[in-house]
């Protein structure tokens, strides 16, 4: 219980300090934002190295990619 | 006079623009869609890799622990959209991935270094999802396969469920679970050997390893071998993986966005690999061993700023932390430059650092009391680097034809294991 605190504690500390200040940005105004370059996930092209990676490293996830399972890595 | 037909032609153009802007009531009503074929993804890369220490051979650094490893891997992805009655946006993705690789550790299987070297995986995926833009909602299902040389077949699932605000922020929440069957392929010296003298008296199946490698099965019915010999069914175990996945994006401004992600995974049954070995102090050898739980804590940050008109800058770091005593940090940074709207050159940087699993020790290092043993680099201590560059194109009217984007990655990765590899790889979009 004490951990699960810590835990949220921990990450709502990391979001106040990520996101600090977010001002009110309207669709005509997200021009930037909607770059194909500022997509918040990994490039497709990316997917040979990341699969190596998770045989190569002994840890994967919180990439919207593997976290172990269904291959033979760890 | 002038003033008068100056002010008829003013009135008569509001009234234009006022009609303009009447909308055609029929836009209002959602018409269904049927799915049509919206994009197709080809995904190439070739990875190429140097080592020594290889797990199968339990860390030895002499030419037996050769590491070697090439890798083809090839991936097409068809993605199909379509709106229903509702009004709700349909998407329908197919995938099929196909990999070749060779490598040398494998063939020390074999004790003789005489086993198969190579070997294909081929993992289908299908994925739907239903977005419902009135209620900010997404609601996804998702099916995986994987069958390859080494593992008798894995079979994942995943639902996800996400929710935006009113303040272009995202929330998402994943259950994802893999149900993967391992093949028991032993280091030969561990496969019982048929012999003459000590052919079985009851009925039983012998295991055999021919001196390709290739494990056949002998059946005895009161001592005599019955239908010569056979291909092994090798028994197989469990190994099951269950994720839950939070995501919440937000955008900060209008040049900033970012992304904190945690997954919860829980794995259980045979954690290991079968044909790792240990080597002992002793200088005997043993099968790896580790423990049949692992409990995982990934969290992940990315945060993206678009710094001018031409460069953007994507960041991301991951703490990491389980309970075999695995502790990493991973960073990243890549700075995609846009030589014009539709040409961009993306040089990235990534380290890596982790601190070795509590049962990880070097070649000949395990004594035999300890209960859990690896001789796996892959959970040593260890840091990596890796930089290269990509270049994306992607014009308005395509490169040729329905040619819509073309990226292409180079990436040069190094551990202070002495693990050296490169990986080129290839995206091509169809529209």
């Amino acid at each position: 219980m004490t951990k699960t605190r810590i835990l949220t504690a921990g990450l709502s500390t990391l979001a106040t300090f990520f996101f600090p200040s977010c001002s009110p940005v309207k669709e005509y105004q997200k021009s930037r934002i909607n770059d194909s370059e500022m997509i918040l996930a990994n490039r497709k092209v990316e997917k040979t190295e990341l699969n190596a990676q998770t045989y190569r490293e002994g840890s994967s996830g919180a990439n919207s990619g593997k976290t172990g399972g269904g291959c033979g890595c760890n | 006079m002038r003033k008068i037909c100056l002010t008829v032609v003013g009135m008569y153009l509001m009234l234009l623009h006022a009609f303009s802007q009447v909308t055609n009531t029929d836009s209002t009503s959602y018409k269904p869609k049927k799915l049509k074929l919206d994009e197709v993804n080809l995904v190439s890369g070739y990875y190429d890799q140097t080592a020594d220490k290889s797990a199968v051979m339990g860390g030895r650094t002499d030419y037996k622990g050769n590491g070697d490893v090439t890798d083809l891997a090839n991936g097409l992805d068809i993605k199909f959209i379509g709106w229903d009655p509702k009004g709700r946006k349909n998407s329908l993705s197919a995938g099929l991935g196909i990999d070749y690789h060779t490598a040398a550790s494998q063939a020390y299987v074999d004790s003789n270094g005489h086993a198969r070297n190579n070997g294909t995986r081929i993992y289908p995926t299908l994925d739907w999802s239903i977005e419902n833009e009135k209620k900010a909602t997404e609601f996804g299902l998702g099916a995986y396969y994987s069958a390859e040389h080494n593992y008798y077949h894995s079979i994942g699932l995943n639902t996800s469920l996400s929710k935006k605000n009113h303040h272009n922020g995202e929330f998402t929440v994943k259950f994802n679970g893999y149900l993967d069957r391992i093949k028991m392929i032993l280091p030969s010296e561990f496969i019982p050997v048929d012999s003459i003298k000590n052919v079985p008296a009851t009925d039983s199946v012998v295991y055999i390893t021919t001196a390709s490698g290739r494990t056949e099965a002998l059946t005895y019915v009161n001592g005599q071998a019955v239908g010569g010999k056979s291909k092994a069914v090798i028994p197989s175990k469990a190994r099951d993986t269950y994720t839950v996945s939070f995501s919440f994006s937000q955008v900060i401004d209008q040049r900033m966005q970012g992304s904190i992600a945690m997954d919860l995974v829980y794995q259980s049954g045979y954690l290991g690999l079968p044909f790792h070995r240990v080597y002992l102090n002793t200088g005997k050898d043993t099968i790896e061993n580790l423990p049949s739980q692992r409990f995982k804590l990934p969290i992940g940050f990315r945060l993206n700023y678009f710094l001018g008109d031409n460069i953007i800058i994507r960041t991301y770091y991951r703490f990491y932390i389980d309970n075999w005593g695995m502790i990493s940090h991973t960073a990243n940074i890549e700075v995609p430059i846009k030589i014009t709207p539709f040409i961009s050159i993306s040089p990235f940087y990534r380290y890596y650092v982790q601190k070795a699993v509590n049962y990880f020790a070097p070649y000949e290092k395990h004594t035999a009391s300890d209960q859990y043993y690896t001789s796996n680099y892959a959970l040593a201590s260890f840091s990596s680097q890796s930089f290269g560059a990509g270049i994306r194109i992607a014009p308005p009217k395509g490169i040729f034809g329905s040619l819509n984007m073309l990226e292409i990655r180079y990436a040069h990765y190094t551990q202070t294991t002495d693990l050296v590899a490169d990986v080129i790889s290839l995206n091509l979009k169809f529209k």
